[in-house]
């Protein structure tokens, strides 16, 4: 067993002293900002990264801080979602349906320590489907040539909105905004700069970590500003816990359905740690017996908070072994680890196996980490929740700052941060997602390098697009995804809705 | 880590201000000195840069610490541009460098800049090009490549990590050009963004040939997947890698070392320079950077002071001639 023994390799990593310093820095920091509302993992991951470089980490350090702050900002996510119905992000919204109920009943500890066993046995359970999964997938990988890749970005680009996307044409706008942006600098292919006007920075496009944080934080900044400046969230008192061995056995059966399932659908491009909630939650309402869902089952927490959060370990798999990101975190993981020099792809497991087995080992540590933090320490980070964003969001921005202006030493990325972050905010008004623009950043000089590939390959010849069946297959799932979420979405997103509705 | 930064910069200006007192007589090394490495952390550069700096406080040259500042963008330009328009006087920054720095000077990537703006210091190791092509590959020799490539140019499509116009690409076409194959221009190259990712597409069998770094291959030369026709070195390297066949040895006169070293400012005062000559030439005798070439297949290569100055004119000069000869650049 190749697995066992480089896994085994990967725990030497993630036990070292430092590397559990990191994991419990990351979960504790992660929790907290899935905790605040508005502030998904996406953005955590985000702030974090230039803290991750102004402190100079290495990058297996770096990696296992951020998907701790990733699990943990999973985690976090049902903290609000429970205590006062108000998701800390998309996917954590399902959790509010019997979450919150619970916490109205008296029970929030009892539904904040089931939520925190279900998280946890997802996040377990879709480890070990990444620890057998990405090897696999590794080895397969190596049967993508050029045309294949370029149906896969083809494919990831349809499947961008996801079901439960709102509004296609928005998400293609901000995918081609993303696009655009990566035309600037070097064009590979031909060594040609495009768009740089001799301005020596922009050889090399423009950065996408530059990118991440001014869209996603600084402009969570200028929300912040806008929405409350100054106030803390009112406090929540929470109960004293009753939770006992038959109470978790009881939650045992909903959550391992929840973890497959959202580790499946974690792994299929587009679908997402929200559709894993979903999926797990209504699952769940329809196998099981009689039970009083959306008025506070225990069954109807454990379950979307199994499913989220084995999505999101789920996801990870298709951007280690392709390098295509499956959801706006791992996107911005991926850039991250763009930036560090390290190209995820087959090449991963060979290359930097220490890394990959120890950031996949730290997972798990992280995981155990974040069960035993937060069931003894849920107090603690309800009380988080009421530190005004006034003295936070300074914090946030200097972190962010720093980190960037440590990168390059160059004034004009800090232009570039606070410019994106004001593109962000005005993105946001009109409703314009972040995560496509991200992707097309990340994806379309690939996909636009795959494309001329396999046209020199080819000698000219555009059938090459289509002479194997692996990219057919591929173009058939994009064509699926592009024309499915207009029939099927509609239905899906009522029934969401419906399932909200009933409740509050 | 605010006082930790300006902690730094204040140890930085200090330095600076040192040095310019110290000036009036020989040279005496600061407490610290600053290392630009002109990428992200993480790559070549940065670990020139960090490497270097770790055996100069070890063996007690540099009495404080070296400094590695990242500083990316125009594959090198902006801290070539920075080191010549902000720093020009700086006798206590190394900046490093490698073949890459000179192809993009010698192509006028560096817009208004040319590689007698700062002083070239010295080499401490290089990195070999090779040719290789996968398991099932029909060509078992370099000539047999070749060959195919004087029947028609496309034939052979090579797959590199440097984008078009850069390192990866001129090693074969430098390579061919010596085995007089006509036609050049028509040579298909394939950019990738890293080594590794072309050589994926090579052992996939997606692509017909690989052109890059020896320390690229060790893994896919292990494992089998991977033939490696030529290494492009004068002698044959040393162990494991003393199996693969010079291209001198198969009548092809190509040698491509990927050089990795330093250049300080234009104007850092003559002792300065002379001081980092010396101490560079020094470094790489001591048994501790024998130890970090050996681990990170790094290959002997050593030029310092005149004949390295000579050396980076040279090549330039080379590159640029191919450049025009091939339609790069005008």
């Amino acid at each position: 067993m190749d697995t066992i023994s480089l896994l085994m390799q990967g725990f030497a990593v993630a036990l070292s002293p430092e590397s559990i310093m990191f994991a419990v820095a990351g979960a504790i920091l992660g929790t907290l900002i899935g905790a605040l509302p508005g502030l998904g993992p996406a953005n955590g991951v985000a702030i974090l990264i230039p803290l991750a470089f102004s402190l100079g980490l290495s990058p297996t350090s770096s990696l296992i801080l951020l998907t701790s702050v990733y699990a943990g900002a999973m985690y976090g996510g049902r903290i609000s979602s429970i205590l006062l119905n108000i998701p800390g992000d998309e996917p954590a919204m399902m959790t509010c349906l019997d979450g919150y109920p619970m916490a109205l009943k008296g029970k929030a500890a009892e539904a904040l320590a089931i939520s925190a066993i279900a998280s946890f046995i997802g996040s377990f359970i879709a480890t070990i489907g990444l620890v057998i999964l990405a090897p696999i997938l590794a080895k397969f990988a190596l049967k993508f040539g050029p045309s294949e890749y370029f149906a896969l970005f083809a494919l990831a680009f349809a499947t961008l909105g996801g079901i439960t996307g709102k509004n296609q044409f928005k998400t293609l706008m901000a995918a081609a905004i993303g696009l655009m942006i990566a035309t600037v600098g070097i064009d590979i292919s031909t060594g040609v700069q495009r768009y740089t006007f001799n301005t020596l920075e922009l050889f090399e496009g423009v950065d996408f970590i530059i990118a991440i944080v001014g869209l996603f934080a600084i402009s969570e900044l200028l929300f912040f500003l806008e929405r409350h400046a100054g106030d803390g969230l009112k406090q929540v008192a929470i109960n004293k816990l009753k939770l006992s061995a038959k109470d978790i056995i009881k939650v045992l059966p909903a959550s391992i359905r929840g973890a497959l399932l959202g580790f499946v659908s974690g792994v299929l491009p587009g679908a997402g740690a929200s559709l894993g909630s979903f999926i797990s939650y209504t699952l769940e309402k329809r196998t099981s017996d009689k039970g009083e869902f959306g008025h506070g089952d225990p069954r109807g927490v454990a379950a979307p908070e199994a499913g989220n959060n084995g999505a999101a370990s789920g996801a990870l798999v298709p951007m280690l072994t392709l390098g295509v990101p499956g959801s706006g975190t791992t996107a911005v993981l991926l850039a991250m680890l763009i930036s560090l020099n390290i190209s995820p792809g087959p090449m991963l497991f060979q290359q930097n196996a220490d890394l990959v087995w120890g950031v996949i080992a730290a997972m798990f540590v992280g995981n155990l980490v974040l069960l035993l933090l937060n069931i003894p320490m849920v107090g603690i980070f309800v009380k988080l929740l009421s530190i005004p964003p006034k003295y936070l969001m300074p914090i946030v921005t200097l972190i962010a700052s720093v980190g960037i202006y440590s990168v390059s030493h160059s004034a004009l990325d800090l232009y570039f941060m606070v410019g994106f972050g004001v593109a962000g905010y005005i993105f946001r008004k009109v409703d314009i997602p972040l995560v496509p623009i991200i992707l097309g950043m990340l994806l379309g000089p690939e996909m636009e390098k795959s494309l001329r590939h396999a046209l020199v390959l080819s000698d000219g010849d555009w059938g090459v697009l289509f002479n194997s069946g692996l990219s057919i297959g591929l173009w058939t799932v994009a064509i699926l995804g592009l024309v499915l979420p207009i029939v099927v979405g509609p239905i899906v997103r009522a029934k969401m809705a419906r399932s909200k509705n009933s409740t509050s | 880590m605010l006082k930790n930064l300006s902690l730094k910069s204040v140890l930085v200006s200090s330095a600076v201000a040192l040095s310019m007192v110290g000036q009036a007589h020989a040279y005496e090394p600061a407490r610290s000195a600053e290392c630009i490495a002109p990428a992200n952390p993480g790559g070549g550069w940065d670990f020139t840069c960090r490497s270097v700096g770790k055996v100069l406080v070890d063996q007690d040259y540099i009495k404080g610490n070296v400094q590695t500042v990242n500083m990316s963008g125009a594959g090198g330009g902006v801290a070539f541009a920075h080191t010549v328009s902000k720093r020009t006087k700086d006798d206590n920054l190394i900046v490093a460098a490698s073949t890459a720095t000179t192809t993009r000077l010698a192509q006028g990537q560096f817009p208004g800049m040319n590689s007698d703006q700062v002083k070239w210091v010295g080499t401490l190791g290089a990195d070999y090009g090779i040719i290789a092509v996968g398991k099932d590959s029909k060509y078992t020799s370099l000539n047999q490549l070749i060959d195919a490539l004087k029947q028609d140019p496309t034939s052979v499509k090579f797959a590199g990590g440097s984008a078009s116009g850069g390192w990866d690409h001129l090693k074969v076409l430098m390579t061919a050009q010596k085995a007089h194959v006509e036609n050049l221009p028509k040579v298909r190259y394939l950019a990738f963004s890293g080594g590794s990712e072309a050589l994926v597409q090579v052992v996939g069998g997606h692509v017909d040939a690989f052109t890059g770094d020896v320390s690229e291959v060790k893994g896919f030369m292990d494992s089998g997947d991977l033939r490696v026709l030529a290494v492009l070195s004068e002698q044959r390297l040393p162990a494991p890698f003393n199996t693969i066949p010079t291209a001198m040895e198969q009548g092809i006169d190509s040698v491509a070392p990927n050089w990795r070293g330093f250049y300080v400012p234009g104007k850092a005062s003559q002792d300065s320079y002379d001081w980092w000559v010396d101490t560079m030439n020094e470094l790489y005798t001591t048994q501790e950077w024998k130890d970090i070439m050996t681990k990170n297949g790094l290959m002997p290569f050593h030029k310092s002071g005149a004949e390295f100055t000579q050396f980076v004119k040279n090549q330039t000069l080379d590159i640029q001639i191919l450049s025009k000869d091939i339609g790069l650049i005008r």
